[in-house]
């Protein structure tokens, strides 16, 4: 395939999305409120890993450098990951690491949903396979707010804290980036503000399931799409990095 | 409150065509829980597609101090298996 | 290994005297016992064969969750995505494990929340093996070819245990553990293979984790006193010393095949009696961490109970949300 820039940024999108997720999930591995739900976790985990190394490796054929998936996701720096703010932040308690599963994974599914339809061969192929995960991801999480909001005292307040950690950063998702647009009319890539409407939908409705209150309105923190992330990003990174950084081209 | 998660039953068809069977058991609060429990500990092989979970003390189980009574009187009924008949060898399709 | 004979533990159980038991059931139940039938959770069992199960199959338990933790620690670091995937999917596995044996173990009569409860409070053990740190990358491939090549060597005969939940979970076990060794070993490989600092990242590990894998098998037979009435129930099936001497026969050719040295000076094969000859343990250190003081003991005990105890409220949470679902569910 012939050097494409555009379709290798937003690979990096998909792949980076996933992979953050996946590492800040592995986090829990060993430590969760039970053995099952550890479980759990780690499947939604390993699912996403292997959806970054999908996309990655997409991403390096459509960049033609000969860059691999590992050197994307072991070998660039904040600057160039192109995840969106809320996969990055922080797992917090259960609450807060649920909150963030319910917002993204309701709408990665609706995603997929629609680029497993892609003019692209490579990348619907990936979202055929993706979209059963992550509805698995998403009614794992829907599940997990209703009993969390609808649940005790402390679980509720919790829940509200974590959905309000959260919340600023959803607007990103829905943000339309104008560099995206020659994808987006050529119907390879997805174009993010059709999502809005059904997405609002689900999570309204699971919220009113968990008698929550979907959080107010305000105003968004966005960047990641183009490389200004949270402060979280760095550690992250330099923890997932660490061996790739300290032994320079030794094999593993 | 100190309540804790109940015992489930996982039951699991390894492929259609074959009853479900015994696997094991998780804690689950819910039955919907119990499903995806059993889902991520016991089919992460693709050990199955379809899930039962029965609440473990929705289980009555037979007493092994009746294994006499209620196993024994089977023994002695040896007509009900198709060997107990001698058919000739040159009777086919029998 | 998982199962480490402890000797207190032992006399415990050893003071529950098998000559309470009614003659005629204890000679039937033995009967079956020898003839290796299973014996099933409502079964009639002597009080000690219970109280042993309980023990061992809780301790195991108790190891594979404690032991999510060492290797645990280098997920996150893992060197590429494939090697990211395989160690979450085995940590993920030994998780599962653990979930098998505290079923089992809750058919004889234990609810997971008392023995976990036993294993915070320090009244249970667990493997001896968690209780080293993980300083390197290097020692997630020795625990994956030591430790679980030790563990397999320990539990391939517990699938014929007699007790029947203990055994199909071991046969569950076992199925899931054959590529832990194996990815462990291919670790090692690799480093073997590669640069200098790599090669000595590998040698280092092999160095550290040679004894306490030895350790795993438990104490020397003579000092094991149990052994013999574990074996005559078929809830051990093979010594101590015997498991030990069979991992050393395997593994040693293993080290050679990598180019790493076995750091024990003493090490020879033995013509005449067919195994290798081996240095002597040290025992002090294994009773050490027994008794809780191995190095990183305290961090695991920590790391568990931290999570046990952060996550009461979840548990908590959705207890209650089914029980206000359930009194929904009735009032209508
Ligand atoms: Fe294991
Ligand atoms: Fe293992």
């Amino acid at each position: 395939m012939l050097p494409d820039a555009t379709l290798a940024d937003y690979a990096l999108r998909l792949g980076d999305d996933s992979l953050v997720l996946g590492q800040r999930l592995s986090e829990w591995c060993g430590h969760a409120p039970m053995l099952e739900i550890d479980l759990a976790l780690s499947n939604i985990a390993l699912d996403l890993i292997g959806q970054a190394s999908h996309f990655l490796k997409f991403a390096g054929r459509a960049e033609g450098r000969g860059r691999d998936a590992d050197s994307f996701a072991f070998r660039r720096d904040a600057l160039d990951f192109r995840n969106c703010l809320l996969v990055e932040q922080p797992n917090g308690d259960f609450a807060q690491t649920m909150a963030r599963q319910f917002l993204f994974s309701n709408w990665q599914e609706l995603l997929f949903a629609q680029l497993q339809h892609s003019a692209n061969d490579t990348l619907a192929d990936i979202a055929r396979k993706a979209v059963k995960e992550v509805a698995y991801h998403a009614h794992f999480a829907n599940e997990w707010m209703v009993r969390l909001g609808d649940g005790t005292e402390e679980s509720r307040a919790r829940t509200i804290a974590g959905l309000e950690w959260m919340w600023r950063f959803t607007g990103e998702l829905f943000e339309r980036d104008p560099a995206l647009k020659p994808l987006v009319d050529a119907g390879v890539a997805v174009d993010v503000p059709s999502l809005r409407p059904d997405w609002e939908d689900r999570i309204s409705r699971t919220l009113a399931e968990a008698r929550l209150e979907l959080p107010k309105p305000r105003r968004w923190v966005m960047g990641g799409r183009v490389g200004h992330h949270s402060e979280h990003l760095g550690h992250l990174l330099s923890e997932m990095q660490f061996l790739q950084r300290a032994y320079p081209g030794a094999m593993w | 409150m100190n309540r804790n998660w109940p015992l489930w039953e996982v039951f699991v068809r390894a492929k259609n065509g074959l009853s479900h069977r015994h696997v094991g058991s998780v804690h689950a609060a819910d039955a919907r829980m119990a499903i995806e429990a059993a889902r991520d500990v016991y089919t992460r092989r693709m050990e199955g597609v379809s899930l039962w979970v029965v609440p473990s003390n929705a289980i009555t189980a037979s007493d092994p101090k009746e294994h006499a009574d209620l196993f024994e009187p089977a023994e002695d009924k040896v007509y009900r298996h198709p060997t107990f008949y001698a058919i000739p060898d040159n009777v086919k399709n029998i | 290994m998982y199962t480490t004979e402890l000797k207190e533990r032992n006399q415990a159980v050893q003071g529950l005297s098998l000559e309470r038991e009614d003659p005629e059931r204890l000679a039937a139940f033995e009967a079956r016992v020898a003839a290796d039938d299973f014996i099933e959770p409502k079964d009639w069992m002597p009080e000690a064969y219970r109280k042993t199960l309980i023990r061992q199959i809780s301790q195991h338990a108790h190891s594979e969750s404690v032991g999510m933790l060492p290797e645990g620690n280098w997920i996150t670091r893992a060197p590429n995505l494939r090697r990211k995937a395989i160690l979450l999917a085995k940590v993920q596995d030994e998780g599962g494990h653990g979930l098998y044996l505290y079923a089992a173990a809750e058919t004889l009569g234990i609810t997971r929340e008392e023995m976990i409860e036993a294993l915070h409070s320090g009244r249970a053990k667990y493997s001896t093996i968690f209780n080293y740190p993980t300083l390197t990358w290097a020692d997630i491939g020795a625990i994956g070819w030591l430790v679980d090549g030790a563990a397999i060597m320990n539990q391939v005969p517990l699938q014929r245990t007699s007790y029947g939940p203990y055994a199909r979970a071991m046969v569950r076990i076992c199925k899931e553990e054959s590529f832990h060794q194996r990815q462990g070993y291919e670790i090692m490989m690799t480093l073997a293979n590669g640069t200098d600092a790599q090669k000595r990242m590998a040698q280092d590990a092999l160095d550290r984790w040679w004894w306490p894998s030895l350790m795993m098998f438990g104490p020397p037979d003579e000092n094991s006193p149990n052994t013999a009435q574990s074996v005559r129930w078929r809830i051990k099936r093979e010594t101590n010393d015997e498991l030990r001497q069979k991992f050393v026969d395997v593994t040693v050719p293993q080290a050679d095949a990598l180019g790493l040295v076995v750091p024990d000076p003493k090490l020879k094969w033995n013509e005449e009696r067919g195994h290798y000859d081996f240095g002597d343990i040290d025992w002090d250190e294994f009773y050490a961490v027994v008794r809780g003081e191995g190095p990183v003991a305290k961090e695991r005990m920590t790391a568990r109970v931290k999570a046990w105890e952060d996550g009461k409220w979840v548990r908590d949470a959705a207890a209650a949300h089914a029980e206000k679902r359930g009194m929904r569910i009735a009032a209508e």
